[in-house]
């Protein structure tokens, strides 16, 4: 019997919306893959593209970045910086030749529990699809 | 046109005037025979050969290029030269501690450097009015002239103070040469991987990329911290990648694409090329251009609830 592959999933969420929506995903009982590792932050906008690449190096196989909607930012606009930073950090990433299908946004809110579900089967389903990011992590492994 | 012998002389005469009247107490410029030319002004065969199938470094020429001289007394000024191989961008100096221990300061500049004064005044980084700019009227760098120099549209400065070498005949070049960023992003997003993966093997981590940039000016880098490590400090495989990632992002709709960064890097890395491509998104995304309108807003800092999230769930 061969183990299926069960991609690790990074999710950078803020603190005052995806992470409660997450929660609400948990109190509601509803079910998703365990794949998903939750890191808590502020806002979108203190979600630093070095933690993305971090989240590689470390041997994620994809990364989630979400937060709260368009106007409902607990900061008023944090995340509409965070909006357009990830325009210009996808071009980056694209450019190096790192799979941009691996690296997602989102915008959940406190009240999305459904949506949180939702999308972490997705991203689960279409990582454990694309296999493990062996390109980055075998930049690792030569640093070993 | 002007003679560049002509324009030499004049760049001298403005120096010596600029320090006996005391405006200023020292002009940043290129001068006496410093370094090899650019390293795409290829002739000798390469000093230095490093292990790379994607592209040979560049050779280094026999020609000297003029070097940054930072003249403080009047009798100085005849170390001043202008010529097509005053390649260097002298902005980086203006945030320098010891440069501005100096005092007032005037800086040469062509039209492609000016747009970093633009920049570096638009984040407070200088006082545009406690510096002298003395702009060059310019032919393009290099022999073959350099890739940004083709579709220039700067070759008169714009803001300088005073402005040495005459303005006609100087419509902009042609169009903008098919780029070899043209080139890498026509390929597969593996190869291209397979590309950068080559190039930054030769990475060593000598930082010269970051000194070299007028715009790289933070006072301790993200680099350099290591409480927490945020950038792997070796030059492997994995700590290149974050390094590169890094200094192409802290640039993003920053940089001014003087492309220094390619000239300086010992290994012969094309890093321009991913400050390029970002160039070519804000462009498009944005329509900025940084260092071209003073006017006009960065994109970083600033947002806009029309801004595209196609990508976003």
């Amino acid at each position: 019997m061969t183990a299926q592959f069960e991609p690790k999933i990074v999710a950078y969420v803020c603190n005052w919306c995806t992470y409660l929506g997450a929660d609400l995903a948990g109190t509601n009982r509803l079910e998703y893959p365990p794949n998903v590792r939750i890191l808590r932050l502020p806002c979108t906008g203190r979600i630093d593209f070095n933690l993305i690449v971090k989240a590689f190096e470390m041997g994620a196989d994809a990364v989630l970045v979400s937060g709260c909607h368009p106007g409902d930012c607990h900061y008023t606009a944090g995340n509409y910086h965070a909006r357009r930073r990830w325009m210009l950090f996808r071009r980056l990433l694209d450019t190096l030749g790192i799979e941009t299908e691996r690296v997602h946004f989102a915008w959940i809110s406190a009240a999305e529990g459904k949506k949180w579900q939702q999308v972490i089967g997705e991203i689960t389903e279409k990582t454990r699809q694309m296999g493990p990011y062996a390109a980055y992590q075998e930049l690792s492994e030569a640093a070993k | 046109m002007t003679e560049p012998g002509a324009m030499t002389q004049r760049l001298r005469e403005t120096c010596r005037r600029l320090l006996e009247e005391g405006k200023v107490q020292v002009v940043i410029g290129w001068g006496g025979a410093g370094r090899l030319a650019s390293p795409t002004q290829a002739e000798s065969p390469a000093p230095l050969s490093f292990p790379t199938q994607a592209e040979p470094h560049a050779p280094l020429s026999g020609t000297p290029a003029p070097r940054p001289v930072f003249i403080t007394r009047a009798e100085d000024a005849e170390k001043l030269e202008w010529n097509d191989r005053c390649f260097a961008n002298l902005t980086v100096y203006l945030t320098r501690k010891e440069v501005k221990a100096l005092g007032k300061a005037a800086v040469v500049v062509k039209g492609c450097d000016e747009r970093s004064l633009v920049v570096l005044e638009k984040e407070s980084q200088i006082e545009r009015g406690s510096l002298h700019a003395i702009g060059m009227v310019c032919e393009g760098v290099g022999t073959p002239r350099e890739a940004k120099c083709a579709g220039c549209e700067v070759r008169v400065p714009r803001f300088a103070d005073e402005t040495i070498g005459e303005a006609e005949g100087a419509a902009a070049s042609a169009t903008a040469v098919a780029s070899r960023l043209d080139g890498l992003m026509a390929k597969s997003p593996a190869e291209r991987w397979a590309f950068w993966t080559a190039e930054f093997a030769r990475c060593v981590k000598c930082y010269a990329c970051r000194q070299v940039c007028p715009l790289c000016y933070c006072e301790r880098c993200i680099a350099d911290k290591n409480r927490p490590v945020a950038i792997e400090t070796s030059a492997s495989a994995r700590g290149n990648f974050a390094w590169h990632i890094t200094r192409a992002f802290h640039l993003a709709a920053r940089c001014i694409g003087c492309g220094e960064c390619s000239r300086a890097c010992p290994a012969g890395i094309p890093l321009g090329l991913l400050n390029q491509s970002l160039a070519q998104a804000t462009e498009e995304d944005f329509g900025y251009r940084p260092g071209m309108d003073p006017k006009a807003e960065p994109v970083f800092g600033n947002w806009s609830p029309a801004d595209k999230e196609d990508f976003i769930r």
